[in-house]
């Protein structure tokens, strides 16, 4: 867009244009292959039976007549799973990780959510394998749920883990509870920061569950062969992390386990976790076929990943001219039935928008009898920002002082010290707080009642970790990029940019193919904002191998020492002689006669990633009759470091906040008092549909991370971060009331007012 | 394994045949929007699919101003809002007819199924109650009329017995200074429920300040959709004013009988009939006076 505002001086050729994706046109015609199109010679087909409680004992299974019901060539339970034929003593310190982990896949001696996974049938066809599965009978006791964290931290809750015992700042307490960790981040004093503050003001939030929602459904096909080769094929961020999970699960090694990524429809963070692939991967070798698990829409509402829902508080203690002093944060989180809630993410995230001297933040992960958590979108960063700018837009309010000159003046830069520990290096929010200023969507005065305009800012880390990267060179001057970054969001394309730019060689000429876990070197999720930094990064390295390679062949041909040859913008010359000149694509014509083909290849695990800001501005207009939102203008500004692919950036810019809106204003899970999930379907869940949103007016500002060779920042998860707190202080000041709980849906609204 | 029959007759005795031949395992299809995801998700199981889209008198839609209009009971909504005629003198369908679902649903999903459905939350079934229409059932032991206010019994549940037929609906054609308008209440702008959904019929004097009659009908506010007959009653004869709308909304609330569910609370739909009372009332009374 035109507002973009890009401080980088670098010009690029191929970085930073607009191009059309590779597999684009699969995409639109209906001939990409998803997990659900995986056909296998006499492939069966699972069903998963799930529970029906949400907490439960499990008394017995008994399996026999779905095993002799016609058509059924396996059923499976956790007595499947190596973990049950496994003692303590064999397992020593993997045997609490390892239980927790099978008991995830395959519920042994509790059921732990509604939906948490209790046997699986494969039969000749989905009709079949679902009539299988409900003759398993299952003899439950059924127990009472905990399912928020102030139910499960009270101390008579009900237990969900006889032996989970909180983590205590480090140390392990001696009476199990469903607190599974206490961990604390401080820095300087706090007692002496409120002192020194004018205002202080405390405020209490609570957020629901919601899920990523993310269109195509969990899936996955296995095939065991009797060689001990375990293929996979499924719908995942991270084959290389499926591959991790399903050799840890199932006791195999991880050289035996192949796993290809199917093209994927969405995932968010959601689709990390290998829900399906173990229960898969026994079933094939139960029955000595290959197998395919789907899920469907209710199961994946209530078996995969939700993001925690959270009880929150939060003091802020200000100077009368505006400076943060002080800040005082309690963040429990829901896990679900596992730990590993992202507590420890969200307060790390929670500040790091301001420089803030003196700061405590005390973060619980709490089990609850829900689905475990999985990963969304800046996991833990959205429901922290929504405590903390809330607070911020309330003092801002309360003081007079304009939102965004009151984040100028505490915002992070360069230098400053994070609570957790790490220091800033060049980062853009500062700008980005500029950019908001200067829009005209902030300098337009919203006018008429029941309106209200809301900003609010917010923080992700953005990731670095491994990938791995290899480009060969074609006979007719194109590369062959081979990545193991699964491609959600445009990644193919920008990934071959980066490798095009370094080669100096057309967008076109870079052919990008994502493979299987075989073909590539270690490769980590496509998640946390990696992707383009960390595999571009790759792609760099490999395509500086492509022309380290390419000018020694040509020094051969030349008959010259390398140093004399140089390599420009894809043309190989000669320093001093003219007459030596050869493009890229010459040279790779007479590769094949000149000592064979090229590949470059690349391992990365690169720590210069970015740290990733955003800003955002949204009007609302609230029916005082029904209390119902209706967001009548939104942007988001956002720091890229370098935009590799401007309309992606976007794209994650708006979908982000797309996503936002939806978790401040409708989505939620909602439990009756068994702890069932009541609108597990995209009917009763309410996702925004395109007839609720505005259009999403987007900045990109460029801030170059000087971390990454052409600046790239990660930009997919930052832009959900502030959405529910800029809405929750827009609805705010329409309605005259604080909004502390999310969704604020109508309801909720006009119980407020 | 579960195996279902699946029929399609031509002729409206031939689709009581069917439906009789099965009783209460039968079930009819029209365009789906319902059956289909019921039977896929084991909300409703049937031996026997009978498919009505190919009976001539349950596709047709004919409107004669004397008599006014017959909606064949598996005609879509998008042929209803497509009607001139329907577009012209029913306005208050029109408003149905276009929220139900999304676009693509309105291109397959019926009123008639809409009713057969019976559910509290019908979008099609309050204006149709408000508006005075008759359901024409047909059965292994001839034909009979309802009320559309008496068609349904229950949540899912209505009058029509084992191998009954809803074939059409009536609607008389409405009379002069007449209105009606339908509106529901949900959080998102498509593809939802009715949290509480209230349609109104006005029929106004010659000179357009003055109730002759009214009919009020509301959704998802009870087992069933509800018939406020007091609420309407209460405008006969009264001259149009806030204060007898704001009274008419008053005793729709106290014929809403609502429950908290995942889709709103008890207090908060109470409080939408009132609000879509007055809003429908008003949009009714505009529409009678040609004012839209």
């Amino acid at each position: 867009m035109a507002s973009n505002i890009v401080l980088s001086e670098v010009e690029y050729n191929v970085v930073g244009k607009r191009h059309l994706r590779p597999d684009g046109v699969d995409k639109v015609t209906g001939r990409a292959q998803y997990g659900a199109d995986v056909q296998l010679t006499g492939l069966l087909q699972g069903k998963v039976l799930r529970s029906p409680h949400a907490h439960a004992l499990i008394k017995s299974i008994d399996t026999s007549a779905a095993e002799t019901y016609p058509g059924v060539h396996a059923v499976v339970t956790a007595a499947d799973l190596p973990f049950a034929s496994l003692s303590r003593e064999e397992l020593g310190g993997e045997y609490q990780r390892l239980k927790l982990a099978s008991n995830h896949v395959l519920a042994s001696d509790k059921a732990l959510f509604k939906g948490h996974p209790i046997a699986a049938v494969a039969a000749e066809s989905q009709h079949v394998a679902e009539e299988a599965a409900r003759l398993i009978r299952v003899e439950y006791e059924v127990l009472p749920p905990a399912m928020t964290v102030r139910q499960a931290m009270e101390s008579d809750a009900p237990l969900l883990h006889e032996d989970l015992f909180t983590s205590e700042l480090g140390e392990l307490s001696d009476k199990p509870s469903n607190v599974a960790s206490h961990m604390a981040f401080e820095t300087g004093d706090l007692d002496e920061g409120l002192k020194q503050a004018d205002v202080a003001l405390e405020r209490e939030f609570e957020t629901a569950s919601v899920h990523q929602g993310y269109i195509e459904p969990h899936n996955s096909t296995a095939f065991w062969n009797t060689d001990g080769q375990l293929n996979i094929w499924c719908s995942t961020q991270g084959p290389f992390v499926v591959r991790t999970s399903v050799a840890d699960i199932l006791r195999h090694p991880v050289s035996r386990v192949k796993v290809t990524p199917m093209e994927i429809g969405g995932g968010f963070g959601g689709k990390i976790t290998a829900y399906l692939e173990p229960i898969a991967a026994l079933l094939s070798r139960k029955s000595g076929r290959p197998v395919k698990v789907l899920m469907t829409r209710t199961e994946v509402f209530e078996a995969s990943g939700p993001a925690p829902g959270t009880w929150m508080k939060v003091k802020l203690g200000v100077t009368s001219e505006g400076k943060i002093t002080a800040a005082d944060i309690f963040l429990a989180f829901e896990a679900g039935a596992f730990p590993g809630s992202p507590v420890m993410q969200g307060a790390a995230c929670a500040l790091a928008c301001y420089d803030v001297p003196n700061a405590r933040i005390n973060g619980y992960d709490v089990v609850v009898n829900k689905p475990k958590t999985a990963a969304y979108r800046a996991p833990g960063s959205p429901q922290a920002a929504f405590a903390v700018e809330s607070v911020i837009d309330e003092i801002c309010e309360q003081m007079g002082m304009d939102p965004v000159e009151f984040r100028l003046r505490n915002a992070s830069r360069e230098g400053v010290r994070r609570v957790e520990g790490p220091i800033f290096r060049r980062i853009g929010l500062v700008e980005c707080l500029e950019a908001a200023r200067n829009h005209d969507h902030y300098k337009a005065p919203l006018e008429g009642p029941n309106r209200g305009r809301g900003v609010a800012a917010g923080f992700w880390f953005n990731r670095g970790f491994q990938s791995a990267v290899n480009i060969s060179v074609n006979p007719d001057g194109t590369v062959n990029l081979i990545e193991g970054s699964v491609d959600i969001g445009g990644s193919r394309a920008s990934i071959a940019q980066q490798a095009a730019e370094t080669l100096g060689i057309a967008y076109e000429d870079v052919k990008p193919t994502v493979v299987d876990t075989d073909s590539i070197g270690y490769t980590m999720v496509t998640g946390g904002s990696r992707t383009t930094f960390a595999t571009g990064w790759a792609a760099i390295e490999a395509a500086e191998d492509v022309k380290t390679q390419m000018v020694e062949r040509v020094a051969r041909i030349w008959d010259t020492p390398v140093e004399d040859v140089q390599y420009i913008d894809g043309i190989l010359s000669h320093k001093s002689d003219p007459e030596l000149r050869m493009s890229f694509r010459e040279l790779a014509r007479q590769l094949l006669g000149t000592g064979g083909g090229i590949t470059g290849a690349s391992n990365v695990d690169p720590s210069g990633e970015g740290n990733g800001f955003g800003v955002h501005i949204v009007d609302v207009e609230v029916d005082p009759d029904t209390g119902k939102t209706t967001i009548l203008r939104y942007t988001a500004v956002q720091d890229a470091g370098k935009a590799i692919h401007p309309s992606y950036v976007e794209g994650q810019m708006q979908g982000g906040v797309v996503q936002g809106i939806g978790w401040a204003l409708n989505e939620e899970y909602f439990f009756n008092d068994q702890g069932h999930m009541m609108n597990s379907s995209f009917l009763d869940y309410r996702m925004p549909t395109a007839l609720d949103l505005p259009m999403i007016d987007t900045v990109i500002v460029e801030v170059a991370n000087p971390g990454h060779p052409y600046g790239v920042r990660g930009v997919g998860e930052v832009p959900i971060v502030p959405p529910l707190a800029a809405i929750g202080s827009a609805i705010s000041h329409a309605v005259g009331r604080r909004i502390d709980r999310l969704p604020a849906n109508p309801g909720a609204v006009l119980e407020a007012m | 394994m579960e195996a279902i029959e699946f029929t399609t007759p031509k002729t409206i005795d031939e689709a009581v045949q069917a439906m009789a031949s099965k009783g209460d395992r039968a079930r009819a299809l029209a365009g789906g929007t319902d059956l289909l995801v019921q039977l896929r998700g084991g909300r409703r199981s049937a031996d026997l699919v009978v498919d009505l889209k190919e009976v001539p008198e349950l596709n047709e839609i004919s409107y004669r101003p004397g008599s006014g209009l017959t909606i064949g009971a598996a005609t879509p909504c998008y042929r209803l809002y497509a009607n001139a005629d329907v577009a012209a003198n029913y306005p208050g369908l029109v408003d149905s007819a276009s929220l139900i679902g999304s676009i693509q649903i309105q291109g397959r999903a019926s009123f008639g199924g809409n009713l057969c459905n019976s559910a509290p939350s019908a979008d099609a079934i309050p204006p149709m109650i408000a508006l005075g229409a008759v359901a024409n059932i047909v059965g292994p032991s001839g034909s009979r009329q309802v009320p559309v206010e008496d068609f349904c019994t229950g949540p899912g549940r209505n009058v029509l017995e084992p191998g009954e037929l809803l074939v059409s609906i009536n609607i008389p054609a409405p009379a002069a200074n007449s209105g009606a308008n339908y509106l529901r209440f949900i959080p998102r702008n498509e593809m939802d429920i009715a949290v509480a959904g209230v349609g109104s019929a006005v029929v106004l004097d010659a000179s357009g300040q003055n109730f002759v009659s009214a009919r009020i009908a509301l959704a998802s506010v009870a087992p069933t959709p509800v018939f406020s007959k007091a609420a309407g009653d209460s405008l006969a004869g009264k001259a149009v004013s806030d204060e007898a709308i704001e009274e008419a909304a008053r005793l729709a609330m106290e014929d809403a009988k609502p429950i908290t569910d995942m889709r709103g609370t008890i207090r908060q739909r109470i409080h939408l009939v009132g609000v879509l009372t007055r809003r429908t009332l008003n949009n009714a009374i505009k529409r009678a006076r040609g004012e839209e």
